[in-house]
């Protein structure tokens, strides 16, 4: 069976573990859906469901840093369509700073992504994984000379 | 089980204390599904469950076909009162589908409903990693091991009570919002019903008649109009929008602009004489630009409220400050120049929303030349023109010299099933609507030629496909199959030519025609995306209301108290909007008949010790939930308003002195996600089988 080889092929391969917060309105509704269509994406994607992405304190990102996350998805409602009105402002700032930040730790900026995923959007979630494991494949694990602080 | 050690009571009261943290360590429950083969067919279900056996803190762990199954729910039942459940773990679908499911069975079993955690190894693990299931099975056993981590810390809270109005606001005056007011306000409720434009009616008043019956479409919609607006608990906000919305289910907060039409509601009569008088003449929106109207107008004759409406941009005085002819006209006095937009705020325990759609606008540089062609116009507009009461009183003219067309084309699919613009949806009724004005042309001119090219006809619905045949065979309406490539107009004659490939022929043919109509598809409206933006409603990928679920929450949207109907919520006919406008009303009814609902208790709340008073929460929160108040002791404290609170968590992501607990999702539960997502033991809070092995 092709899927067979497929998996077999990837079995000893460097496999990154990416971390994802999404939020309950848009984002895990547009992971969802992506199940519902049956998109496939590799499953190297663990989700941690908040209400909104507003919930995300920028320690949680640095926490999932310093424990092995090869890297950390930060998914929210697009501008101007968050549930809570402007949580996902809050994101966007953060999303900000912990770029400068993590870039000075030395670590790759396609590790850390803030992205804007709808409840309609199951092909951009899926894609959005699937882009952040084949770059990951690509990097291998954050280099040990330059660890993550928290 | 394979050690009934677990299962004993008293070694559970031994190892209760945590060495630090001093967290209890609950007895946790996991139940498995398998979704038939949803879940089974991939992952590994049993294997999951062995392995979630040997979690700390899990006593139980069972696996069931169907978890949401009577026997499903009930295995958890017994589990519960048999092994002394604590926390349960159903790792199965979505959260957003069965949460409220689950959360109501452990309630039965007298457990705290928000000591429920679910894993999603359904949606987003199953289904998403079918050709990888030896991954898919590990990821699901980490996703579950990642649910019970946080199971163990969550803490029983209490839904809140609210009381709820027994009003309600329905957004949107078509057919599905004229049937939704209705059927509430037969039911006693109080009903505001904002309308944009000057009247109700919305799309169907354009139509001509109506398939599959032909029933005269205002004929049988005018009435509801005036039933709604003469309803005693009715109030009927023409010419408004929405601008504001805050609150929740049961207590809604809206704010309306009733925009100002320059005419006093009250005092006008409808008389006419205004407009009479009034000396602009611009192309009325109704007609689609084939008739006319004056600045000072009603869209048409039958509309509710009949009243007079002021189009600024055109009116006379708005731009010289003279004029006033409607004015002097008028015997009431009912005209004002200086009327201003007005802000109605209401109270409401439930919306409805039924902004309907519109129609697909043919691309300008097209294939179909409806921007370069007169006589290449759309469904919509045929409608028009077919219609006794539009701009030529039913007789069917070609726009470019106002001759009756001999042979007319219909094309189908225009802005539907077509990837390439990105619309990849049937609209439903265009098939529908063009074999119904097929035959409407054929009654009235029997001399007529008719070719509809078409891909698949469609005709799905009662009496739809009797419909299609008759047209076929009694009125000889002749069905191409196959889209055309291209249109061609002869400058002299205007007569279009379609170059098509006719599939079933296999045969490329060119065919010459008076008048082409695009059968365009529905798109959401305008409208629609306003109030969805006012309101936070989803949408589907085709860009229309997203409902709760597509199969059993219909009408539902994610907005507890929030219902969608009508073409709103995707393309459809009357009879389907009506019908769900019938189910949005009485869903909405269901809440303002109990007079009260429970809400979600997911709030935040501010520990006085900790926090500082920096004020920063009262700043970054868009509800003003948290408010400072000084304490006994002296100083200022930061305190969550519950009612006010809508549970977002960004007072707690950015307290600097992490102060504010964010339930059900507190920096403790999430951090031990995190730890268990990626492998690593957390330190606080170790299970109880650790603990455990600790004592003996
Ligand atoms: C050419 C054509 C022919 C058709 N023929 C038939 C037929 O023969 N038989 C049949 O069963 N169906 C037919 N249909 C389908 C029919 O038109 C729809 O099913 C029906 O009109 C849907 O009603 P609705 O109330 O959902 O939406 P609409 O009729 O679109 O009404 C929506 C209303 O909401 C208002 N609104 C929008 N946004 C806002 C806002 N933000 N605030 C306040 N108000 C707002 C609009 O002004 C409008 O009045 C036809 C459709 C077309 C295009």
């Amino acid at each position: 069976m092709e899927a067979a080889t497929h998996e077999s092929g990837r079995e000893s391969a460097y496999e990154p573990k990416i971390v994802a917060f999404c939020c309950n309105w848009c984002s895990y509704a547009g992971a969802d859906l992506a199940g519902t269509t049956r998109l496939q994406y590799p499953p190297n994607v663990r989700i941690i469901r908040v209400m909104c992405s507003g919930r995300v304190d920028p320690a949680f990102v640095l926490k999932a840093f310093a424990l092995g996350a090869d890297g950390v998805i930060v998914a929210g409602c697009h501008p101007a369509d968050c549930h809570y009105i402007s949580g996902n402002e809050k994101t966007a700032i953060r999303g900000d700073f912990l770029n400068s930040f993590l870039e000075e730790a030395g670590i790759e900026s396609c590790r850390f992504k803030v992205e804007w995923i709808a409840g309609s959007e199951g092909r951009k979630f899926a894609d959005t994984v699937k882009k952040m494991v084949s770059e990951l494949e690509k990097l291998g694990p954050i280099g040990q000379e330059a660890p993550p602080d928290e | 089980m394979t050690e009934p050690a677990p299962q004993d009571k008293t070694v559970t009261k031994d190892t209760s204390a945590e060495p630090d943290g001093g967290r209890k360590a609950p007895r946790v429950g996991v139940f498995v599904c398998d979704c038939g083969s949803n879940i089974a067919g991939v992952v590994d279900c049993g294997k999951v469950r062995e392995a979630a056996e040997k979690l700390g803190d899990v006593v139980v762990a069972k696996e069931n076909k169907y978890t949401c199954s009577d026997v499903g729910q009930a295995e958890i039942i017994k589990a519960i009162k048999e092994h002394g459940i604590e926390r349960v773990v159903v790792a199965a679908c979505s959260p957003r589908l069965h949460e409220p499911t689950f959360r109501n069975c452990i309630q039965q079993a007298g457990l705290n409903p928000y000591l429920l955690h679910m894993v999603n190894i359904r949606e987003q693990c199953s289904w998403v990693h079918g050709h990888e299931k030896a991954k898919a099975t590990k990821k699901a056993l980490e996703l579950v091991k990642m649910g019970v981590s946080k199971a163990a810390r969550l803490e029983p809270l209490e839904a809140r009570e609210v009381p709820v109005e027994p009003s309600s606001l329905v957004v949107g005056g078509g057919v599905a919002g004229i049937q939704a007011a209705l059927d509430l306000a037969n039911m006693g409720f109080k009903v505001y019903m904002v309308e944009k434009e000057p009247s109700i009616g919305g799309k169907m008043a354009m139509l001509d008649k109506t398939f599959p019956t032909g029933d005269c479409a205002i004929c049988i919609l005018a009435p509801k109009m005036v039933e709604l607006s003469r309803h005693p608990n009715i109030t009927l906000l023409s010419y408004s929008e929405v601008e504001e919305v805050k609150g929740y289910i049961g207590n809604f907060e809206v704010k309306v602009r009733k925009k100002a039409r320059y005419v006093h509601e009250e005092l006008c009569v409808g008389c006419g004489v205004c407009a009479d008088a009034c000396p602009v003449k611009v192309d009325n929106e109704f007609d689609l630009g084939f008739g006319q109207r004056k600045a000072i107008y009603v869209p048409f004759p039958q509309a509710v409220p009949l009243r007079y409406t002021i189009d600024k941009e055109h009116c006379i005085h708005f731009k010289s400050g003279k004029c006033l002819l409607c004015a002097k006209a008028c015997a009431n006095n009912a005209i004002d120049h200086k009327m201003k937009d007005e802000i109605v705020n209401l109270k409401v325990g439930t919306i409805i929303v039924a902004t309907g759609y519109e129609t697909y606008v043919p691309l300008r540089k097209g294939v179909y030349k409806y921007w370069e062609c007169d006589n290449v116009i759309t469904g919509l507009e045929l409608e028009r023109l077919l219609n006794a009461s539009g701009p030529t009183g039913g007789h069917l003219v070609r726009p470019s010299d106002g001759k009756r067309p001999e042979k007319i084309a219909f094309i189908q699919c225009v802005g539907s099933r077509n990837k390439k613009i990105d619309r990849n949806y049937c609209s439903r009724v265009c098939c529908m609507y063009a074999i119904k004005n097929a035959q409407i042309i054929m009654e009235h001119e029997p001399n007529t030629e008719i070719s509809v090219y078409y891909n698949d006809i469609r005709a799905f619905g009662k009496g739809f496909e009797e419909l299609y045949h008759r047209v076929r065979e009694e009125y000889a309406v002749e069905f191409i199959r196959g889209r055309p490539a291209k249109l061609k107009e002869d400058p002299t004659t205007k007569r279009i030519t379609i170059r098509a490939e006719e599939t079933l022929l296999n045969m490329i043919t060119e065919r010459e025609f008076d008048l082409v109509v695009l059968s365009t598809g529905l798109i959401p409206s305008e409208g629609s995306k306003s109030i969805g933006k006012t309101l936070g409603l989803t949408t589907t990928p085709d860009g229309f209301f997203a409902e709760a679920h597509p199969k059993l929450r219909p009408v539902e949207t994610a907005l507890d108290g929030v219902y969608v109907a009508g073409c709103a919520q995707g393309p459809k006919d009357i009879p389907d909007s009506v019908a769900q406008a019938k189910a949005a009303a009485s869903s909405a009814a269901a809440p303002m008949f109990a007079k009260k609902v429970t809400i979600e208790p997911l709030t935040a709340s501010v520990d006085e010790d900790l926090c500082v008073g920096c004020g920063l929460c009262v700043e970054l929160c868009p509800y003003g939930a948290p408010e400072l108040v000084t304490v006994e002791k002296g100083g200022t404290k930061a305190r969550i308003i519950e009612a006010l609170c809508h549970g977002c968590g960004t007072c707690a992501a950015s307290c600097p002195q992490k102060a504010i607990t964010c339930k059900q999702f507190t920096d403790e539960q999430i951090y031990s996600e995190i730890f268990a997502a990626l492998g690593a033991e957390d330190k606080k809070g170790e299970g109880r089988k650790k603990a455990e092995a600790g004592v003996s």
